[in-house]
């Protein structure tokens, strides 16, 4: 086991080093500076542009700031934002818990609708239900989630009304300090009524938006996987030994047939941070996808090199943990090693 | 007590509790655009931070709610010596400071934090000069650095201002966000604990809110100060909900989530002028968007040529197809809203058949070719350069002028621009600060060298004496006739087409009450009710 987690570790640092280079030379080849972006038409004077490129370093060569940039994170330095001054770590620390909470129920949502939908699918394939519910699938796994969000609000929001538009919570009758950054938890700490009733209801749409293509990935991953496991001998026998069918699709069917969903689960926070960027931005919601998309528009090198390798990393550590985890579900992986 | 009583008083205490629920506090939400880098404005360089701090700050001078007048803020009074080099402020008695977690002021406020807030900008050994990155690009763009030669406290309630020239526009950069007043009291007091970024990141303040929290990228919360000086604020809270998108900003309007939206979109504007919901209002833009010739090249050197391009262009077409009605053709070099626009210039009309005459006038036998620069940005002033290159190269051509398109990026775009290379280029101004010169700077002799933003490069004498007399007189009487004789001359001289300035709209719930749109942009919530 743990020859196996070194050498799923080992494999993680070119990663790490592509990724590194990747994020430094793309936002380069944007044009534009921030020094650039923060003068505008001003008429500044060559001496202090110089100056300020000098302060950011970008007076150096390329090679120099990525030598410089590459030795600050070996020291666990992730730069200082040019626009703010605050430490880019704490940035993404302060952003991180709104977008781990959305990105969480999102997650939660689409487990448990894809889920027990693609087992119903499974075990009525070829209906009109599995039918209906593969092409809806289908449709929400090609939706372009910008779309599907400003749709959602136009819909719910602004001709039903039944959700608000955008935020996290209601912001003219409650107010409190955040304690630990997770609106919901924070609105429970805070005691004030209708404060939780409130966050959940500004996280649905949000949480609705992101979930859907996770959730069309599941619907369609289970029920290929369920129905496979369906035409294996021991469900056969199973049935032959006259367990009731719950038994049987619960107890040896499902379990089997998760473990392949487990690794979509997995793959998809990949997905799940990318549609994050998208869907904090039509929701306001106050995460880091938000703050990197703002950081594009300020050339602010330091955040978008940061955020993006803090996101990465993150990915990385949960396909890493999916693979121990499908090593110990599936002891026939982990021996093949 | 008799059972009456009893009910008596029992009525009475729940009409209370009823007039009590009557008079609850009034929240304004305002879906704002981004998020503030932080709440000092001598840091910054965008009116999304600016308009963060405005509601606590105040300057010595202010502009007037709605307009570009000065008028006294913190200094009560001021006096000009004869040489126009002293100014002396008399600052006003009694302001107290806002209070916040962890900091309780002791005094008023008074000269030291005046000398405070300019000696950070101004002197690089001040122990604040370096903190929060350091950058005071304001208060070296408007010339302060050169401007300013001493601050010197005379008392607690007189500071005299010592300029190396007399300058007229001063007090209108003084009465611009950066000029702003801060507590020297705080700063210390941070600077003793250890913590004096936090003095950029909770503001404190003399102006009419109070300054609560700042949630990154979700919230600002401010709260009206009863303490505030002048007209006080008529809303209890304001909240600052950031909304970077325009389309989620007009459904949280519409949705009553927010009562005034930032930079609403053009393409939603026909849509919220319907709406019976909603109030938009609008007006010029203290803008520009003009198309330079440079007078060093041929045949621009020649102001024949120069009146024919501006003859050639159908500007109608361009604000019809261009600016889609969010702008209004320009035909002075400063927009209508600006204090000594001239009303009696008339601008060139569009005559293909005059210009092509003038041409043959000024010896110019067609075809001939020229360059013509486009911005590869959308700006303010200007929201399609590629669109306006396009339809002027076609009306150009009609005249035998061939135009070939040029672009760079943006940064290169302007350096060499102000470098002088092209022959024609579109570029415009955002003013700062509400005064002509802060416009008319662009074409002075000053500006004209390479690398200086006058990219026509044009040095007009009898303009250029008027420009630098106008900039030491103070009646603005004087100043007025001078500025309104340079837009006569420049007219004539044609060293741009001056292409428009933008419309700037505004939209907000029709409960919203008071507001004035400021010609200077950004956003001001004092003075606003809601009903």
């Amino acid at each position: 086991m743990l020859r196996f987690l070194l050498k799923r570790l080992a494999l993680t640092i070119p990663t790490f080093v592509a990724l590194m280079f990747v994020t430094f030379v793309a936002i380069r080849m944007v044009p534009g500076d921030p020094v650039e972006v923060r003068t505008g038409e001003r008429g500044i004077s060559p001496e202090r542009l110089a100056q300020f490129r000098h302060e950011l370093g970008l007076d150096q060569p390329v090679w120099k700031q990525f030598a410089d940039y590459a030795w600050g994170l070996l020291h666990g330095d992730f730069g200082t934002s040019v626009v703010t001054n605050e430490r880019v770590l704490t940035e993404f620390l302060q952003l991180f818990p709104a977008t781990l909470e959305l990105a969480f129920f999102a997650m939660v949502f689409a487990i448990l609708i894809g889920i027990p939908a693609g087992v119903m699918a499974a075990l009525k394939r070829g209906s009109v239900f599995d039918q209906t519910l593969m092409g809806l699938s289908l449709t929400g796994f090609s939706m372009p989630i910008f779309w599907w969000g400003l749709l959602l609000i136009m819909l719910v929001s602004e001709r039903l009304g039944w959700t608000p538009v955008s935020g996290r919570i209601d912001l003219i009758k409650f107010y409190f300090e955040p304690v630990t950054g997770f609106m919901l938890i924070d609105a429970l700490l805070s005691d004030q009524a209708g404060a939780f009733k409130s966050a959940f209801h500004h996280l649905m749409l949000p949480m609705i938006v992101l979930g859907t293509v996770p959730l069309a990935t599941l619907a369609r991953m289970t029920r290929s996987s369920m129905l496979e496991v369906l035409s294996e001998d021991y469900v056969r026998t199973a049935y032959a030994k006259g367990l009731s069918p719950f038994r049987v699709i619960g107890l040896h069917a499902l379990r089997n047939a998760l473990i392949p969903v487990v690794t979509i689960i997995g793959l998809q926070v990949g997905s799940l941070m990318a549609g994050a960027v998208l869907t904090e931005t039509i929701f306001s919601w106050p995460g880091v996808g938000k703050w990197l998309i703002e950081s594009i528009g300020r050339r602010d090198y330091p955040a978008l090199q940061g955020g993006i390798l803090l996101i990465s990393s993150i990915v990385i550590v949960v396909n890493l943990t999916v693979d121990m985890l499908y090593g110990f579900i599936n002891p026939r992986i982990r021996h093949g090693q | 007590m008799s059972h009456f009583r009893k009910t008596g008083l029992a009525a009475l205490s729940f009409a209370l509790l009823l007039g009590a629920s009557a008079v609850s506090a009034k929240t304004l939400v305002y879906c704002s655009e981004g998020s503030p880098e932080n709440f000092t404005p001598a840091l910054n360089t965008t009116g999304t931070s600016f308009d963060a701090a405005r509601p606590v700050y105040n300057q010595l001078v202010e502009f007037e709610r709605g307009s570009t007048k000065v008028v006294p803020a913190l200094a009560e009074s001021w006096t000009t010596s004869p040489d126009g080099l002293e100014i002396t402020f008399k600052l006003r008695k009694g302001v107290k400071w806002h209070s916040v977690t962890g900091f309780k002021p002791t005094r008023d406020m008074n000269a030291d934090d005046v000398l405070f807030s300019f000696e950070r900008q101004s002197k690089a050994d001040h122990p604040y000069a370096k903190i929060s990155g350091g950058k005071y690009d304001y208060f070296a763009d408007m010339g302060m650095t050169k401007l300013l030669k001493s601050l010197v406290k005379k008392d607690d309630y007189t500071i005299v201002m010592t300029l190396s020239e007399p300058n007229a526009p001063i007090l209108a950069n003084l009465a611009m966000d950066f000029a702003s007043i801060h507590s020297a009291e705080y700063a210390e007091a941070l600077l003793k604990s250890g913590k004096p970024e936090q003095f950029d990141q909770v503001p404190v303040g003399t102006g009419p809110f109070s300054f609560i929290t700042y949630q990154k990228d979700a919230v600002i919360r401010f709260k009206a100060n009863k303490e505030f000086w002048g007209e006080k604020a008529l809303i209890d809270d304001l909240v600052y909900a950031i909304t970077p998108d325009p389309t989620a900003r007009y459904s949280k309007l519409k949705a009553n989530e927010c009562q005034f939206a930032a930079y609403p979109r053009p393409a939603d504007l026909a849509e919220m002028q319907k709406d019976p919901s909603l109030k938009v209002i609008s007006q010029s833009g203290l803008n520009i968007a003009y198309w330079a010739f440079n007078v060093t090249k041929k045949p621009f050197d020649d102001k024949r040529v120069r009146q024919a391009m501006n003859m050639a262009i159908d500007k109608a077409a361009i604000m019809r197809d261009v600016y889609l009605g969010a702008g209004t053709a320009a035909i002075n070099f400063i927009p209508p809203t600006l204090w000594s626009y001239n009303t009696t210039v008339k601008d060139y009309p569009y005559d293909p058949a005059k210009a092509q005459a003038l041409l043959k006038e000024a010896g110019v036998t067609a075809p001939i070719e020229i360059d013509l620069w486009y911005m590869p940005v959308q700006r303010p002033y200007n929201p399609n350069a590629k669109r306006i290159a396009e339809m002027m190269q076609a009306d150009l051509a009609k005249i035998g002028v061939n135009a070939k398109l040029v672009t760079y990026e943006w940064g290169e775009y302007r350096k060499r621009a102000q470098q002088g290379e092209p022959t024609t280029v579109q570029l415009g101004w955002t003013g700062d600060n509400g005064d002509p010169d802060n416009f008319f700077f662009l074409r002075g002799c000053a500006a004209a060298r390479p690398g200086g933003q006058n990219i026509s490069k044009w040095c007009n004498e009898e303009f250029d004496v008027r420009l630098k007399k106008a900039a030491t007189l103070t009646d603005p009487k004087e100043r007025t006739k001078l500025y309104e004789e340079m837009q006569a001359i420049m007219k004539e001289e044609a060293p741009d087409m001056t292409i428009a300035h933008s419309i700037v709209f505004e939209v907000m719930r029709k409960e919203v009450e008071g507001y004035k749109q400021s010609p200077l942009g950004g956003h001001k919530f004092i003075g606003v009710d809601i009903k």
